[in-house]
């Protein structure tokens, strides 16, 4: 039996598995493998009102913010990790621009709990983190309980459950069995939360090449609703054995986006006025991907996975 | 021996460090104090990353964020997020490094909201893996630059908490872990007291005074006793930290 191809184009993947009104989440890998050329296509296609949800953003939850998409975000952390304040974040929560925005505080440790929690179709999971927060006040998702058997306090992380993951891989097949190395973060909970996965890959294999290493395999294929192949697809963010992060990258875009003026020009230039991801590749240059690209392979062992 | 506030901020920190402990290391500042605890006094501590990583060595070119690709060749350990976190509520992690945009005498941190969290004058990114170290680490150390509106009497909103309102807050409220230990700022360093908990100035550092540091504290400051100036970074430990952060992006 031949198994479907999930192959898609970004925009058809995004059309498609990312309706207006979705919970979406990116970034899962924390500050690597973002999957910006997905975050582009969503602000493209004019996408709105989207619930964002990851761990930290490292400045894509700043663009779809600015760019009018975003409804709501839950996360531990927006901004830009190594410039700072996230400008359009602060416009969106202090002043309602380019539109309010709701937002559900969490931490590092909370997001992955409330992922794992949707991963194993549980309705909660206690911690003994955020007590005595004041993310318990202004996230009312959470819950303060009590331990049932020591009367001790904890508090309830409710699950949650994306309508769509977006994952940027080093491989897949076209049937979505992929792999992921290096920086993990929460990306296996989110996948496994997801309602569906919409996998973005450096690399398309095939699909013996990926059964080879079972054990790396990030998610069921039953999770994955389409295999986009996207060369360069999570810079500026590093994917660890293709290309490093480019940190000018984040340090322009922090200043570029000080005023909605600027910004509006950024977004004209990076996103607005190229018609997909390669055309943001030849506006970065090939001296630039050059500079990132990782130049010392460093080899695992192979694995012995022989039966009889 | 010329240096740079930061650079004092660094050796300080790494200080705080002892050797053979499980430390959440984090970006910036602590980076740079957690490679130089290894290189001087504390060459068997391991150092935890919040996306994932355990490592022996620091990476040998300082990364800019943690998921930088030399932050993960060569680690001990390559997991998740909830893998790292479990450590520490389990209670094996020892010590952590948390930075704040605001402070107060109980060592609580606010990195979420200014003003009321339901209209804020100023959203910050928030929490970040913060609030997860300063409620289950055995103990942390807060590095922050020291600016008088930093400092408040009481922070708008806990993000990461620390003595709360002093005294057996933490235990009140059901937190296991320590609380702050040490706040290390561009002007001194500050311990918190065993009873009360609130933080009084354990040292300035050369060039400031008690009076300096306190023109710079938004609130009634205690002193210790016996405060002095923080001791000297050596020339040693200076070429560690300038080996580290060689372009001066994190210290300059």
């Amino acid at each position: 039996m031949r198994a479907v191809s999930k192959l898609a184009s970004m925009t058809d993947a995004i059309a498609r598995f990312v309706p207006d009104g979705a919970s979406v989440c990116l970034g899962a890998g924390l500050e690597a493998v973002i999957p910006f050329a997905a975050g582009h296509e969503i602000i493209r296609q004019g996408k709105r009102d989207l619930t964002l949800i990851g761990p930290i953003s490292d400045m894509l939850f700043d663009q779809l913010i600015g760019a009018g998409c975003c409804r709501k975000v839950v996360a531990a952390w927006v901004g830009n990790v190594i410039a700072g304040l996230g400008h359009n974040y602060r416009r969106a929560v202090e002043r309602g621009v380019p539109r309010p925005i709701e937002v559900e505080d969490h931490s590092n440790f909370t997001l992955s709990l409330g992922l794992l929690a949707g991963s194993l179709g549980a309705p909660y999971i206690p911690t003994r983190s955020l007590l005595g927060t004041g993310l318990l006040e202004s996230n009312r998702s959470f819950k303060l309980g009590t331990n049932p058997w020591t009367g001790e306090p904890e508090v309830l992380v409710p699950g949650i459950t994306p309508d769509v993951a977006i994952v940027h891989v080093q491989r897949s097949d076209v049937e979505g069995h992929c792999h992921l190395w290096g920086t993990l973060g929460v990306t296996r909970e989110a996948g496994l939360a997801a309602r569906g996965v919409i996998v973005v890959a450096e690399e398309i294999r095939r699909r013996e090449q990926l059964l080879a290493d079972p054990n790396l395999v990030l998610v069921p294929p039953v999770k994955v609703l389409a295999v986009v192949h996207e060369p360069w697809g999570a810079l500026p963010s590093p994917c660890q054995g293709f290309y490093g992060r480019d940190h000018e990258f984040f340090m322009r875009y922090h200043e570029e986006s000080r005023s909605p003026e600027g910004f509006r020009a950024w977004l004209e230039k990076w996103v607005l006025g190229v018609p997909d991801w390669k055309g943001f590749l030849e506006l970065l240059g090939t001296e630039t991907l050059e500079r990132l690209r990782v130049k010392q392979p460093q080899l695992s062992e192979p694995l012995d996975y022989g039966a009889r | 021996m010329t240096y740079t506030d930061r650079e004092l901020m660094v050796i300080a920190a790494a200080r705080e460090i002892r050797d053979g402990e499980l430390v959440f290391v984090g970006m910036r500042l602590p980076l740079l104090a957690f490679a130089l605890a290894k290189r001087t006094h504390a060459p068997r501590a391991l150092g935890l990353f919040e996306n994932g990583i355990v490592r022996e060595q620091p990476a040998p070119d300082t990364p800019f964020t943690m998921s930088d690709p030399p932050n993960i060749a060569g680690a001990l350990w390559s997991t998740s997020t909830g893998n790292i976190m479990a450590l520490l509520q389990q209670g094996l992690v020892e010590m952590g490094f948390i930075g704040g945009a605001e402070v107060d005498r109980y060592g609580n941190l606010n990195t979420s909201y200014i003003g009321d969290w339901k209209h804020p004058t100023v959203k910050l990114p928030g929490s970040g893996g913060g609030a997860d170290i300063a409620s289950l680490a055995k103990r942390f150390v807060i590095i922050m630059p020291q600016e008088k509106h930093r400092f408040r009497e009481r922070v708008d909103y806990i993000t990461s908490p620390g003595h709360g309102d002093g005294g057996d807050w933490r235990r009140k409220v059901g937190l296991r872990g320590g609380g702050p230990s040490a706040l290390i700022t561009t002007l001194g360093v500050f311990r918190f007291h065993p009873e009360t908990k609130e933080a009084y100035l354990a040292s300035f550092h050369p060039g400031q005074s008690v009076e300096s540091v306190r023109a710079q504290t938004g609130w009634d400051l205690k002193v210790a006793l016996d405060v002095a100036p923080t001791p000297e970074p050596s020339a040693p430990e200076l070429e560690i930290v300038r080996a580290s952060d060689p372009e001066g992006f994190w210290t300059r």
